[in-house]
């Protein structure tokens, strides 16, 4: 176990030096940072010295390791276009994101998995077949147009919800939430049902396979022979088990989430760090092109590290498996 | 033994019969005749294939050339509705331009890019996938973490931030000339890791039959061994992720041009077209927008029901 984890912790962090590795590149080689600093009236003289003080003439291997000390502490400089500090405008934007793919990923939980039971256990039925239709559909269906198509009917038709903000927002500390206000929930509900929607098809595609083999299996059938009631033979002992993968993807989908809210915050103005982010790399602002990355890459080698490491204590086959290896 | 002159008869009669009808009397044929949502997304495919590649002779309007279209012609809502015009099936967007025509030449592009940048990235990825799986050692271990590495981020922000760059080095004036093109690479780029991860897994099981130990005995190079003697052998599953990969292309596509990165205003895909009519939403256009996102729809989910019919029918354990 302690050789499994030491080994995947590497992983991580050689990943982690792989992602930083390009954000550098990013930022130092594309474009020049310092004409991207200053106006059009600063002499060479200056340009020199604000060169100099940057510490852009050191070796590159100075640089890099600059540039890893400040990511780790979250310093990725200013932005060329806000002429703020990076970490300030994202920590800013960050609560609206998290709140929305938190949001979107219970609902997807919710509906997912009652949709999905109820199509594994009743196959033939009409509404199955109608649910199995409407995944089918919803995969297809691009994320920014059933963003556009709920605005459609939902915001300008009905006029029952809000097509565009977050509403008003209650701040906490540092924190700012659209939960605790009515305007703020009636704003949340599109853009979270937009950004889920992939998800909620996925689980139930996967509960739905997972149950008809669970159904199938002898301890289901001893259930049923111990007279034990249907509604618990169906929730109490085939759903427990088919959950263990659906918990494992939705971790795993987490990070697919937050990065999937850049389509769903650019439909609805959702003023996020994806929103943030679409914007800096139409106004090339390389500040916040490289924050957004490292931020997102860790997130996703943390989620993928937890998740691993998950696997590894819940299936015991696997620590068979490396051992062989 | 009493069933050798039976066999090689068989085999006769299959060698003089026409490829043709070799086809029609396939497995895959029968399977493919027996499902009527498979006839109906190849009918739907096929459509969008031959509007795509005719659209200069089919549309009805040129939306390019400035000098047929009129601004006094801007917003006419489709066919059926009040005040339309007759000329314009599904009416015109703020410019005066045919919506109908729009969708025909926005789903040329939209194909084009979605087509090209699965065929770029199934080149690449089939190549890599091939050496890592011939060569092995730190070559495949190279080129195997890269392709982990890039599986943990979605193809989108991948995608994203290959144009982000773009955009830094051409300038935005190159980067329009070049949108296409772009688009097309940045596509490829985050597609190539599951031709990659596919083809290496089969090419490690045939590096080590018969035929390519001996292709390798009598002195021919590995290069060519991997791509006279391996390829063939391991391009079955490629057809089938190329399929379905097709339709997450143009989705992606259309993703990014309808945030305003992909392809510019000028020569609109599909993803473009919704992206200018969203600004219309609001002003009861709704037509403007929807037309091209239902016609995006219908041919991605077209493509997206062929590729789960071709996976399963080339699937040996599903039969």
């Amino acid at each position: 176990m302690l050789a499994f984890t030491i080994r995947r912790l590497l992983q991580a962090i050689l990943v982690m030096l792989v992602v930083a590795l390009i954000s550098f590149t990013l930022f130092r080689f594309v474009g020049d940072p310092v004409n991207q600093m200053v106006g059009v009236e600063t002499t060479p003289e200056q340009r020199e010295a604000l060169r100099e003080r940057l510490g852009l003439n050191d070796p590159i291997l100075v640089q890099f390791g600059r540039f890893i000390a400040k990511a780790a502490q979250f310093d990725f400089g200013t932005s060329y276009q806000f002429r703020q500090p990076v970490a300030e405008l994202i920590g800013r934007r960050l609560p609206a994101t998290l709140e929305l793919s938190f949001v979107s990923a219970v609902f997807a939980l919710l509906v997912g998995i009652p949709m999905g039971v109820y199509t594994g256990l009743h196959r033939d039925s009409w509404l199955s077949k109608l649910f199995l239709s409407i995944s089918l559909i919803g995969i297809s269906l691009p994320t920014f147009f059933i963003g556009i198509l709920l605005i459609f009917v939902f915001a300008v038709t009905l006029q029952w919800l809000p097509s565009f903000g977050r509403g008003d927002v209650v701040q906490l500390g540092w924190w700012s939430t659209g939960l605790l206000t009515w305007s703020g929930i009636k704003a949340l509900i599109l853009p979270a049902i937009t950004l889920g929607l992939f998800q909620m098809t996925l689980i139930m595609r996967l509960v739905r396979s997972e149950m008809l083999e669970v159904i199938r299996t002898d301890y289901i059938k001893f259930a049923r022979a111990r007279g034990l009631r249907q509604r618990s033979i169906n929730f109490r002992h085939a759903l427990k088990n088919t959950l263990v993968p659906v918990i494992t993807i939705t971790g795993l989908q987490l990070g697919s989430i937050i990065a999937f809210a850049i389509i769903t915050e650019t439909v609805f103005q959702w003023p996020g760090m994806g929103l943030l982010f679409l914007q800096s790399v139409q106004n090339v602002d390389i500040p916040i092109m490289a924050a957004y990355l490292m931020l997102i890459a860790f997130l996703f080698v943390t989620i993928n590290l937890i998740v691993d490491l998950l696997y590894f204590r819940v299936d015991p086959r696997l620590r068979v498996e490396r051992a062989a290896h | 033994m009493t069933n050798a002159p039976d066999e090689s008869a068989i085999k006769l009669e299959a060698g003089s019969r026409s490829r043709w009808s070799r086809i029609l009397d396939s497995d895959i044929m029968h399977s493919f005749l027996r499902s009527k949502v498979t006839i109906l997304s190849a009918i739907v495919t096929l459509l969008f294939l031959f509007g795509a590649a005719f659209a200069p002779w089919i549309a009805p309007h040129n939306p390019f050339d400035l000098a047929t279209i009129s601004i006094l012609d801007a917003r006419l809502p489709p066919i059926g509705m009040e005040y339309s015009d007759p000329n314009y099936l599904l009416g015109t967007d703020d410019q005066g331009r045919d919506v109908f025509s729009g969708i025909l030449y926005g789903a040329r592009i939209s194909i084009a890019v979605g087509f090209l940048s699965v065929f770029f990235a199934a080149i690449v990825g089939v190549l890599l996938g091939l050496i890592a799986g011939y060569v092995g050692g730190k070559v495949d271990a190279v080129i195997m973490r890269v392709a982990e590495v890039q599986l943990t981020f979605p193809a989108i922000l991948i995608a994203l931030l290959v144009d982000g760059v773009a955009r830094a080095t051409f300038g935005n004036l190159d980067r329009e000339r070049f949108a296409f093109w772009i688009l097309v690479f940045s596509i490829a780029l985050s597609f190539w890791v599951q031709f990659a991860r596919t083809v290496r897994g089969s090419t490690l099981v045939e590096r080590n039959k018969e035929y390519v130990q001996a292709a390798r005995l009598i002195g021919i190079p590995p290069f060519l061994i991997m791509i006279r003697h391996v390829l063939p052998n391991v391009i079955g599953p490629v057809l089938v992720i190329a399929t379905i990969n097709l339709g997450l292309a143009i989705i992606t596509e259309a993703t990014l041009s309808f945030l305003g990165v992909g392809i510019p205003p000028t020569q609109p895909s599909l993803g473009t077209l919704v992206r200018i009519g969203n600004d219309f939403l609001f002003s009861g256009e709704w037509w403007i927008a929807m037309f091209p996102g239902f016609a995006l729809a219908v041919l991605v989910l077209a493509v997206n029901l062929l590729g789960d019919w071709l996976r399963d029918a080339l699937n040996p354990k599903l039969r």
